[in-house]
C-alpha cells in the first residue's frame, strides 16, 4: 500500500553504487601530484611530474565523460523528477558562488596592493622612516610601472584588444541569451545558429586574449616577474582566460548535444548550467576590464 | 505514526534507488550512500586524529624537559606545521562532514544526500589529499615547516621545495570541502520533508547549513592564497613581497579572511550537536530555538569582518586595530546567548548524566574557559603581551579540543547505538570520558600561565622557569593521548556487538532520527515522512 505522502511526491533518484568518483579521486590525486612535482623539477632534466599531470588529465577527462555519459542517459531516460533537477540548479548556483570568493582573492589582492601596500612603500601614512630606509628612490603610482626593487615595466592600454574583447564577450553573452530564448520557443535552427555563434566568439576572445599576452611579453616587457602590476594582471586575466576556456568547452558539448536533438524547452539543466556559468564569466571580465585595464 | 518507519523499496516500483550494493571493499569505494559515506568520513577522521595525536605527542615529548634532546628544531616544526593542518582539515572537519552526512538526510527525513555521486567524490579525495600531504615528511627537504597558516615569507622565502606538494594537496582537499558543502546546503534546502519549514529544522542541521555557507564562501580563499604562495615561491611574483609592491601582510590579511570563519567552520556544527544533547538528556524542549538560530547566523556573518583580530601585532593603522577589537568582542554576544539557553535548558529540567550528556556538559564549561580567554587576547593592548604564547596555545586549544572534539565525541556517543544497533560498553565510555576531563585540563591549563609568564609557541626550546609546567603539560599530554585509544576500543567494540537498543535510544531525544529503526537501515526516508 501507497503511503499518503507517496502520491503528492515524486521519488527522489538515489543512483546506484558508481566507479565514477572513486576514479576522479584517484584522477585528482594524480592531478595534484604531477602538478606539485612538475612545478618542483621545473629547470631540472627529470620531467617524470609532467607524465604523472598528464595522466591525471587523462584520467580525469574520462571520468567526465563517464560520468556524464550516466548522468545524461539518466536524464533521457526521464528517472529525474522535478526536485532532482532543482537539486542541480541549486548546485551549480552554489559553485558559481564559490568561483565569485576565488576571483575575489586576487581582486582583494590588486586592491590591497593599490590602496595600501604601495602607497605605503611611498611612504603615505607613518610610513615615511619604511620608504627613506629602504627604498628612498620609490615612488608610489600606480599602475606600478617601477618596482622597489627597480623592474620596470610598461602599462597595458585599455583601448585596442581589450576593449575589442569586451565587445565580443558581451555580444557572447547575447548571442548566448538569444539562442536560449530559442530554444524555449522551440525553434532549433536559431538555436544552433546562435549557440555556434556564442562558441565561436569564445574563440576569438581566447585567441586575441593570446595575441595580447604575446605583445604584453615582448613588446611592454610586462611579465610575470614584473612586480605587483604584473602579477594581478596575468593572475587575473589567466584565470579568467582559463574559465573561458573551461567555458567554450561547455558550449561546444552543449552544441553537441543539441545538434543530437537533446534538450526541450522544460528540460534543458545543462544548457542552463553552462550558459549561466558563461555570463558568470562575462561579468568577470566586465570587472576586470575596469579595474585592471580602466581605472 | 508508527515507532519504525522503514521505507525499503517494494517489490514492482521502479528501481530508482538499487538496494543491493557490491560485496567487500567495492560497496565501500563506489558506495552512493550516505551512511556509507559518513561512516568513511568518521572513520577517516579518526585515523587522523591518532596520526596528529602522535605527532602532538612528539611535540610534547620533546617539550618535557628544556634543552633539545629527540628531534631536530626543523623536524620540530614539521610536527607542528602537520599536526595543526592535518587536525583541521583531517580530524575535525573530516568528522563533522561524516556526522552530517549521516544526520541530516535522517533528521529532515531526505532518502539520501542530494547529489550521491558527488558525495562520495567528496569523500576519496580525501585519503590522496592527505597521503600526498604526509609523503612529503619523508622526502628529502622534509615537510612543511612554517606553521599551518604558512606565512610568508616562511611558505615563500625561506620553505623547502616540496611546498608544492603542500600547495596542491591543500587545493585537492579544499576541492573535497566545497563539493561537501555543496551537497549539504542543497540537501538541506531542497530535500527536507513536507511540513519541515525552516523553523522546525533540527539545532544541528541548522548549524550545518549556515557552516556549509561558510566553506563555500572561504574554501576558494584558501584556495586563493596557496596559489599566491605557489607563484610567489616558484615562479617570481611578488604578492607577499616588498621588493616588487607586494606585501606579507597582505598574505596574513587574505589568510585570516579565510581562517577565522574556518574556525566557526570548526566549531557552528559542535553547537548543533551541543544544542541537540542537551535537551535530550534535561528532558526539556531546548529554550530559546529561535534565538540559537539568529545568534548562529550572527556568529557566521560576523566571521567576515573580525579577521585582523589574527595579526593585532603585524602592524595595522590604530583605526583598524579598534575596529577588529570592538566587532571580534560583539561575537561574545551571540555566543553568551547560546551558552545561557544551555543553561537555560538545563536549569529544572531532569536531568540525567548519561555519556554524551557528559561531555555536553563539560563542552558547555570548558568551551565557556576558551571563550573567555578569547575575549582576553581580543582586547589589543593584552593581545600584545599574550601574542604568539603558550596563552594562545591554550585558547585555541580549549575551544577545538575540548570544544569541536568533545562535541564530536558526545555526538558519536549520542548516535553510536542508532548506527550499530547495539549500546556502547557504558562503564568503558565512563572511563574514557572521565581520564579524558582530567587529563586534556591537565594538558590545556598550564598553558595559561606559562603563556602570561611569556614562553613563546612553536619554538622546541624553552627558558628553565617554564620546566616544571611543562613537565606538567606533557604528563598531561600523554595521559590525554593514550586515553583516546579507549573510545577507538569503545567504538570497535559497540561495532562488535553489545545490548540490543529501541528504536528510540534516549527517551528524552526527539527528531525524526530515532523513528527508523535501529541499526538504521540501508535505505531510509525514500518516501519523505510528513512533518506535522
Amino acid at each position: 500500500m501507497k503511503l499518503e505522502t507517496e502520491k503528492k511526491h515524486e521519488k527522489y533518484y538515489v543512483p546506484a553504487q558508481s566507479p565514477w568518483p572513486i576514479i576522479g579521486a584517484v584522477a585528482l590525486f594524480f592531478v595534484a601530484v604531477g602538478a606539485g612535482l612538475t612545478v618542483m623539477q621545473m629547470g631540472k632534466p627529470d620531467s617524470s611530474g609532467f607524465y604523472v599531470l598528464l595522466a591525471g588529465v587523462m584520467l580525469l577527462i574520462l571520468m567526465l565523460f563517464g560520468w556524464f555519459k550516466n548522468v545524461i542517459d539518466e536524464s533521457m531516460s526521464g528517472r529525474y523528477s522535478q526536485q532532482m533537477n532543482i537539486s542541480f540548479k541549486q548546485a551549480m548556483l552554489w559553485f558559481i558562488f564559490s568561483e565569485v570568493m576565488f576571483f575575489m582573492v586576487f581582486f582583494g589582492a590588486l586592491f590591497y596592493a593599490r590602496i595600501f601596500a604601495v602607497p605605503w612603500l611611498g611612504g603615505a601614512g607613518n610610513n615615511a622612516m619604511t620608504n627613506e630606509l629602504l627604498w628612498p628612490a620609490f615612488e608610489a603610482v600606480w599602475p606600478l610601472v617601477i618596482t622597489p626593487s627597480g623592474d620596470t615595466t610598461q602599462v597595458m592600454d585599455w583601448t585596442g584588444l581589450p576593449l575589442i574583447n569586451t565587445v565580443i564577450l558581451l555580444t557572447s553573452s547575447v548571442s548566448l541569451h538569444i539562442a536560449h530564448q530559442a530554444l524555449t520557443a522551440g525553434r532549433r535552427v536559431v538555436l544552433k545558429g546562435f549557440m555556434a555563434v556564442t562558441v565561436l566568439l569564445g574563440l576569438i576572445f581566447l585567441i586575441l586574449q593570446m595575441n595580447e599576452y604575446i605583445h604584453a611579453y615582448h613588446e611592454l616587457g610586462l611579465t610575470l616577474q614584473s612586480g605587483v602590476y604584473g602579477n594581478t594582471f596575468y593572475l587575473l586575466t589567466g584565470f579568467h582566460g582559463l574559465h573561458v576556456t573551461l567555458g567554450v568547452i561547455l558550449l561546444s558539448i552543449i552544441l553537441l548535444r543539441i545538434t543530437k536533438g537533446h534538450f526541450d524547452k522544460n528540460r534543458h539543466f545543462a544548457f542552463q548550467a553552462a550558459a549561466w556559468y558563461w555570463h558568470f564569466v562575462d561579468v568577470v571580465w566586465l570587472c576586470l576590464y575596469l579595474f585592471v585595464y580602466v581605472v | 505514526m508508527t515507532d519504525s518507519v522503514d521505507n525499503n523499496q517494494e517489490p514492482g516500483e521502479p528501481k530508482s534507488a538499487d538496494k543491493s550494493y557490491a560485496a567487500g571493499v567495492k560497496r565501500w569505494l563506489y558506495t552512493t550512500n550516505h551512511k556509507d559515506i559518513g561512516t568513511l568520513y568518521l572513520g577517516f577522521s579518526l585515523l587522523m586524529l591518532l596520526i596528529g595525536g602522535s605527532m602532538a605527542m612528539v611535540i610534547r615529548a620533546e617539550l618535557f624537559q628544556p634543552g633539545l634532546q629527540l628531534i631536530e628544531p626543523n623536524f620540530f616544526n614539521q610536527m607542528t606545521t602537520v599536526h595543526g593542518l592535518i587536525m583541521v582539515f583531517g580530524a575535525v572537519m573530516p568528522a563533522f562532514v561524516g556526522l552530517a552526512n549521516w544526520m541530516i538526510p535522517l533528521m529532515i527525513g531526505a532518502p539520501d544526500m542530494a547529489l550521491p555521486r558527488m558525495n562520495n567524490w567528496s569523500f576519496w579525495i580525501l585519503p590522496f589529499a592527505f597521503t600526498m600531504l604526509l609523503s612529503s615528511l619523508f622526502m628529502p627537504g622534509g615537510g612543511p615547516n612554517f606553521g599551518w597558516t604558512f606565512y610568508a615569507p616562511l611558505s615563500t622565502t625561506y620553505s623547502n621545495n616540496n611546498t608544492a606538494l603542500f600547495v596542491f594537496s591543500v587545493h585537492i582537499m579544499g576541492i573535497s570541502s566545497i563539493m561537501g558543502a555543496i551537497n549539504v546546503i542543497v540537501t538541506i534546502i531542497n530535500l527536507r520533508a513536507p511540513g519541515m519549514t525552516w523553523m522546525k529544522m533540527p539545532m544541528f542541521v541548522w548549524t550545518w547549513f549556515i557552516t556549509a555557507f561558510l566553506l563555500i564562501a572561504v574554501m576558494p580563499v584558501l584556495a586563493g592564497t596557496v596559489t599566491m604562495v605557489l607563484t610567489d615561491k616558484y615562479f617570481g611574483t611578488s604578492f607577499f613581497n616588498a621588493a616588487g609592491g607586494g606585501d606579507p601582510v597582505m598574505f596574513q590579511h587574505i589568510f585570516w579572511f579565510f581562517g577565522h570563519p574556518e574556525v566557526y567552520i570548526m566549531i557552528l556544527p559542535a553547537f548543533g550537536i551541543i544544542s541537540t544533547i542537551i535537551p535530550a538528556f534535561s528532558r526539556k524542549k531546548l529554550f530559546g530555538y529561535h534565538s540559537m538560530v539568529y545568534a548562529t547566523a550572527s556568529i557566521a556573518l560576523l566571521s567576515f569582518i573580525v579577521w585582523a583580530h589574527h595579526m593585532f601585532t603585524t602592524g595595522m593603522p590604530l583605526a583598524a586595530e579598534l575596529f577588529f577589537m570592538y566587532s571580534t568582542m560583539l561575537i561574545s554576544v551571540p555566543t553568551g546567548v547560546k551558552v545561557f539557553n544551555w543553561v537555560a535548558t538545563m536549569w529544572r529540567g531532569s536531568i540525567s548524566f548519561e555519556v554524551p550528556m557528559l561531555f555536553a556538559v563539560a563542552f558547555i564549561v570548558l568551551f565557556t574557559i576558551g571563550g573567555f580567554s578569547g575575549l582576553m587576547l581580543a582586547i589589543t593592548p593584552a593581545d600584545f603581551q599574550y601574542h604568539d604564547t603558550y596563552f594562545v596555545v591554550a585558547h585555541f586549544h580549549y575551544v577545538l579540543v575540548t570544544g569541536a572534539l568533545f562535541s564530536i565525541m558526545a555526538g558519536v556517543y549520542f548516535w553510536l547505538p542508532k548506527w550499530t544497533g547495539f549500546m556502547f560498553d557504558i562503564r568503558l565510555a565512563k572511563t574514557h570520558f572521565w581520564l579524558s576531563l582530567v587529563s586534556v585540563n591537565v594538558l590545556f591549563f598550564p598553558m595559561h600561565f606559562v603563556g602570561l609568564a611569556g614562553m613563546p609557541r612553536r619554538i622546541p626550546d624553552y627558558a628553565l622557569q617554564f620546566a616544571d609546567f611543562n613537565a606538567i603539560i606533557s604528563l598531561g599530554g600523554f595521559a590525554f593521548g593514550l586515553s583516546q585509544l579507549l573510545f577507538v576500543w569503545a567504538v570497535i567494540k559497540c561495532f562488535k556487538g553489545g545490548d540490543t537498543v529501541p528504536d528510540k535510544v534516549w527517551d528524552g531525544a526527539e527528531g525524526l532520527e530515532w523513528q527508523v529503526a535501529s541499526p538504521a537501515p540501508y535505505h531510509t526516508f525514500s518516501t519523505p515522512p510528513e512533518v506535522k
